[in-house]
């Protein structure tokens, strides 16, 4: 009866508050269930990171939060050094801030994360090296099934 | 030509395995399979109860896994179907009295002389359920459209999974009305969360409690809707691709549309 | 066949102090009052246990008593879902035995009521990995932090069920009227020994089918069982509902059932109110009509 009068006033039936709930418990379920998949998770999230910036693989941490109707993955993952623009391979940490050509993507979340240098001749655009540290920094939501 | 061994198992309590065991096996009886039905319970059998058998128990599983007696003594010819056998478990030892190879063992000895073994796994994930799956080269895993129960499902089709073993899903009391009012998951609902193929949907019936109380299986009448239901859970058993049936305005998962009277 | 059981302890008869810090003195003397840790089981699933545990621990913390429910079904877990409070366990009941969490850290506070919280499962591991002495020891700890400490057991009578049993005092029984739930409660009730004197809860009765002999009576069960009856519930679809939602029924004390589990939660606390009862009464004219003319089916 009490449903009834809930429906007719606009709330949603219990049964899709239990599809959901149980959507998201599985999630959660199936991750506990699973530490060696997030484990490897982790080893092929570094190993593609480490192909853009040095990380230190130690401290890296990855948890799954409830953010109201979703499960979030968060990984922080500290940086060590980034390449320089042009692609040579040497792997010291930028000295000082400079400013950007094209600072149209807002600052990094990454703990260390320091602008590189603008040095001339370089032709790839420095924010999008910052685009992607933060992408890979902050993990999207699970999509919805 | 061995028979196909089925485990049928939840992980939740209560959905309905003994009763979905008891009158599948009695379904395919009446087909003309050769059907042994093994209660798998040990401590808390009710398969028995559920057809009942519960007076003409002789012997029991955990006395066929010691050797102490044949599969052929142990085994209770149901008298009102001409091809339906039932192995009880024993009620007062525990589940660890036998070991998942020493229940395979059985489980294939029972297949040489049936066309199906229907073995009703106890609940939970423990040594009774490892058992009763060990026997077994497919599953049904029996839910309602409850949150808990289907939990506990994904769980075990997780463990079944790991094991290689090909699973179908029964959804049972299912209870359309609650469906359509928005008060009940829907069928649809249950497949989209687990993602297993489904075998049946069995709805609601309070016939079971009168049946079970009289120790019958549903089945054993003719033409009632639930018999309708296991017959065509059955023919789906054994490769027919039959239409589930329609509960009013319920969807389907691409399958045709049936009537929209229930059964 | 309504008896109570004398209730060792109860929060209320304290004799008044003259001041906070001879309260606090008299209450850590007092080390005789203890919580109660009672577990809930039935041998049969799916009968109600943790439907049960949810509404009861709901009913008791609503009175003003403060409750622990522990989910004993470690791999099948499912109290945080039927409370709601699925998506805030951070750490389990093993993490607790095993020391990697203080109890204040795996106890979830419940939405809904102030005194009532959980301490759940764990979901990826196995029932055999809690060892029967650290669990009694916990629900020791908890006993002295809370008046009422409720254990849900697991289905079965294994490992599960043994080591929700250890830490408790007090038992109950839940039973739904139906032959394989009655032989099983026989055999946990043979099974839980002379430490306990069960007490009985009838689950998912539905009157209408008693009265037509389809079902049943709660004489019926309990001419077997004979068991002090602490209260009969009826079968509602709304627990299904309230279920979907996480929203204990006990939370809605307007309904049937609602009001029930708060009768049970009060004969439960030693109060002298009677079981409740489903409004089962007598046949119908048209029932007996029927019965009469020989028509048992619908």
């Amino acid at each position: 009866m009490i449903e009834f009068l809930k429906r007719l006033f606009g709330q949603p039936g219990s049964s899709a508050t239990a599809k959901e709930r149980l959507r998201l418990v599985l999630m959660t379920d199936h991750l506990e269930l699973a530490p060696e998949m997030i484990e490897k998770m982790k080893r092929d999230l570094v190993d593609v990171i480490s192909r853009f910036v040095e990380v230190d693989r130690d401290r890296i941490d990855v948890t799954f939060e409830r953010q109201d109707a979703t499960l979030a993955m968060l990984a922080n993952i500290p940086i060590l050094s980034v390449n320089r623009p042009n692609g040579n391979g040497t792997h010291k940490p930028p000295e000082q801030p400079a400013p950007l050509p094209e600072a149209s993507a807002p600052a990094a979340a990454g703990p260390s994360a320091a602008p590189p240098s603008a040095k001339a001749g370089s032709d790839k655009p420095p924010v999008r090296k910052r685009r992607r540290r933060k992408k890979s920094q902050r993990a999207a939501p699970a999509p919805a099934t | 030509m061995s028979a196909r061994r089925i485990v049928i198992t939840s992980g939740k309590g209560g959905v309905g395995k003994t009763t979905t065991t008891a009158n599948l096996g009695a379904t395919l009886a009446k087909q003309g399979k050769r059907v042994i039905l093994i209660d798998a319970d040990i401590g808390l059998r009710n398969l028995d109860l559920v057809l009942g058998l519960e007076k003409r128990i002789v012997f029991d599983l955990v006395e066929v896994a010691e050797g102490r007696c044949q599969l052929r003594q142990a085994l209770i010819k149901d008298k009102r179907f001409d091809s339906l056998a039932i192995l009880p478990a024993a009620q007062t030892r525990e589940k660890d009295a036998i070991s998942p190879s020493q229940f395979a063992s059985i489980v294939e000895l029972a297949a040489e002389t049936a066309d199906y073994v229907l073995i009703d796994s106890p609940a939970g994930i423990e040594t009774g359920f490892r058992n009763a799956v060990a026997g077994a080269n497919e599953a049904i895993v029996v839910t309602t459209p409850e949150v808990s129960a289907i939990r506990d499902a994904d769980r075990v089709i997780g463990k079944i999974s790991a094991a290689g073993k090909p699973i179908r899903l029964i959804v049972n009391r299912l209870r359309p009305e609650m469906v359509r009012s928005g008060d009940m998951l829907s069928v649809e609902d249950v497949c989209d969360v687990l993602s297993v193929e489904l075998l049946g949907i069995i709805p609601d019936d309070e016939e079971i409690i009168d049946t079970t109380n009289r120790g019958e299986p549903v089945v054993l009448g003719d033409g009632n809707r639930l018999g309708v239901i296991y017959q065509k859970i059955a023919r789906r058993l054994e490769g027919e691709l039959v239409p589930f049936t329609t509960f009013d305005n319920q969807s389907l998962l691409g399958r045709l549309m049936g009537a929209l009277k229930t059964g | 066949m309504h008896q109570l059981q004398p209730n060792p302890s109860t929060s209320s008869g304290q004799a008044p102090s003259t001041s906070p810090e001879q309260a606090e003195a008299q209450a850590s003397a007092a080390t005789a009052k203890r919580g109660r840790a009672i577990v809930l089981t039935s041998g049969k699933g799916g009968v109600g246990k943790t439907t049960t545990a949810a509404n009861l621990g709901t009913a008791l913390a609503r009175r003003g008593a403060s409750v622990v429910l522990i989910d004993a079904d470690v791999g099948l877990r499912n109290l945080d879902i039927v409370l709601g409070l699925e998506s805030r366990v951070q750490h389990h009941l093993l993490d607790v035995l095993e020391e990697r969490a203080s109890i204040d850290d795996a106890l979830v506070a419940d939405k809904h009521s102030e005194k009532l919280f959980l301490l759940a499962a764990a979901q990826s591991r196995e029932k055999d990995e809690v060892e029967t002495a650290k669990m009694q020891a916990l629900v020791s700890r908890l006993c002295e932090r809370f008046d009422y400490v409720l254990i849900d057991s697991p289905a079965g009578i294994e490992l599960g069920f043994k080591n929700a049993v250890a830490g408790a005092d007090e038992a109950i029984v839940i039973c739904t009227p139906e032959v394989a739930a009655v032989r099983d409660v026989d055999r946990v009730v043979g099974l839980l020994g002379n430490r306990f004197k069960p007490q009985l809860i009838i689950n998912r009765l539905r009157p209408h089918l008693v009265r037509r002999g389809k079902m049943l009576s709660v004489d019926d069960v309990n001419g077997i069982l004979r068991l002090p009856l602490l209260g009969v519930i009826a079968d509602e679809p709304e627990i299904i509902v309230t279920t979907n939602r996480g929203e204990p029924l006990a939370l809605q004390t307007h309904t049937a059932t609602g009001a029930a589990y708060h009768a049970i939660a009060a004969r439960v606390a030693g109060e002298d109110v009677p079981a409740p009862m489903p409004a089962a009464a007598k046949p119908s004219f048209a029932e007996r009509l029927s019965a009469f003319f020989g028509g048992k089916r619908r």
